[in-house]
């Protein structure tokens, strides 16, 4: 009995924590990077880019994994692709109706979570193979995991680029803003470093490229 | 039509779909080890974005006029997942050489969001026909050039440079992509898109 308690335990341990650290998504993984970069010029836009991901992840994952004996494998993909459609559309409409601002500025980028690489993934690696308990830990790990690495890079990006945080001024209004971390080059760099001190702190190199 | 032509030249040099608008990264980083898989996968990438951008619009207008345009999102993944599945089979019975050179790519553009972000982006700008299919086309090529790129860079690489561990891979990727998009900047105003 004790046993029994102590695996489960460690079970949604691990899955919680390979999606917030040990596979984050995005650093370890580099996955859904296109809507990670595009849109991390500002916190805000990162923040319910990062909520509305979370939503769609949850959503999709715990559906798949509610219905998974009843999908047949060959046509999985397409059925995925139709709930994430489904959920997506609710966002879009969730976003227009309360935060029209919000909406206008991620632009075509809400939908395109549709092909967002995290979503499908967390569906097809993990909820359809397993039960709904460990998939809700899972799928919540993922979007935390997704959310804070762009908050993070918008973060960086917001204060040098704009000189505010969240919309506030943060840096003296002599401070230089640098034009290219609002574009894309910026989101590139600043993402590439990111990368390079999270491999170096956590030890977790890419064997593939160093061998 | 010298508009259509301004917004081919555009969408492959200053608002490239891979570069500036930052879409289609996944199989951009996972295929561009070599640069053989990199045209393979370019190529397939310029048929699919071209046939679903041209196919998409008038179903677009279809669901305008009956005044769904809100389904978009499903109706647009679905011509894409169809497209696909019927290119492959078409290329594979009629094209077996072709097929060899890049079938193997095919389905993998499915979740490829240039695909998607093309067909939405056409809708958010309201282009007309002729204009959709020089976006489509233009980012199509725009993508293939951002990738043979990107590969010819990370082929030299690999040969030759001493990188922090830490930063190969997946990292110097990235930085190297920077690059590559402030060279897309500097042909900022050639044309003007919107």
């Amino acid at each position: 009995m004790k046993k029994l308690i102590r695996m489960r335990y460690t079970k949604w341990f691990n899955v919680s924590r390979d999606g917030l650290s040990r596979n984050n998504p995005i650093v370890i993984g580099v996955l859904g990077i296109c809507s990670a970069l595009a849109i991390t010029n500002r916190v805000d836009n990162a923040l319910a880019m990062g909520a509305a991901v979370t939503f769609v992840i949850m959503g999709s994952s715990l559906i798949v994994s509610l219905i998974r004996s009843f999908i047949p494998t060959r046509v999985r993909m397409i059925t995925y692709m139709v709930i994430i459609a489904g959920l997506v559309i609710i966002v879009q409409f969730f976003l227009q109706a309360y935060f029209p601002q919000l909406y206008r500025s991620l632009g075509a980028y809400v939908g395109l979570i549709i092909t967002n690489c995290i979503v499908m993934g967390r569906a097809e690696a993990f909820a359809v193979k397993n039960p709904v308990k460990y998939t809700f830990f899972d799928s919540l790990a993922n979007g935390i995991g997704y959310t804070y690495i762009l908050v993070l890079i918008a973060a960086v990006r917001e204060v040098l680029a704009f000189g505010t945080l969240l919309n506030y001024q943060v840096l003296p209004d002599s401070f230089p803003t640098w034009q290219v971390m609002a574009i894309a080059p910026g989101g590139f760099f600043v993402l590439g470093i990111l990368i390079w001190i999270i491999r170096d702190l956590t030890k977790n190199y890419d064997e593939e490229a160093t061998a | 039509m010298e508009n259509a032509l301004e917004i081919f030249i555009g969408s492959i040099l200053d608002h490239n779909i891979a570069l500036a608008y930052i879409l289609g990264m996944c199989p951009l980083i996972a295929i561009s080890t070599n640069v053989r898989n990199a045209k393979g996968m370019g190529l397939a990438v310029v048929f699919v974005v071209t046939l679903t951008g041209i196919i998409n619009y008038p179903i677009y207008l279809l669901l305008q006029r009956v005044g769904v345009e809100w389904l978009n999102l499903l109706v647009f993944i679905i011509t894409i997942a169809a497209t696909v599945q019927f290119l492959e089979m078409f290329i594979d019975k009629f094209f077996p050489r072709l097929y060899n050179s890049f079938g193997l790519f095919l389905p993998l553009i499915t979740v490829n969001c240039v695909v998607l972000g093309v067909s939405l982006f056409f809708v958010n700008r309201s282009y007309n026909f002729v204009q959709t299919a020089a976006f489509s086309f233009g980012s199509g090529i725009g993508w293939m050039l951002a990738i043979i790129l990107l590969a010819g860079v990370r082929e030299k690489m690999a040969k030759k440079s001493d990188i922090p561990r830490g930063l190969a891979g997946k990292g110097i990727t990235f930085i190297v992509l920077g690059i590559l998009a402030l060279a897309v900047i500097g042909f900022t105003g050639l044309a003007s898109i919107q």
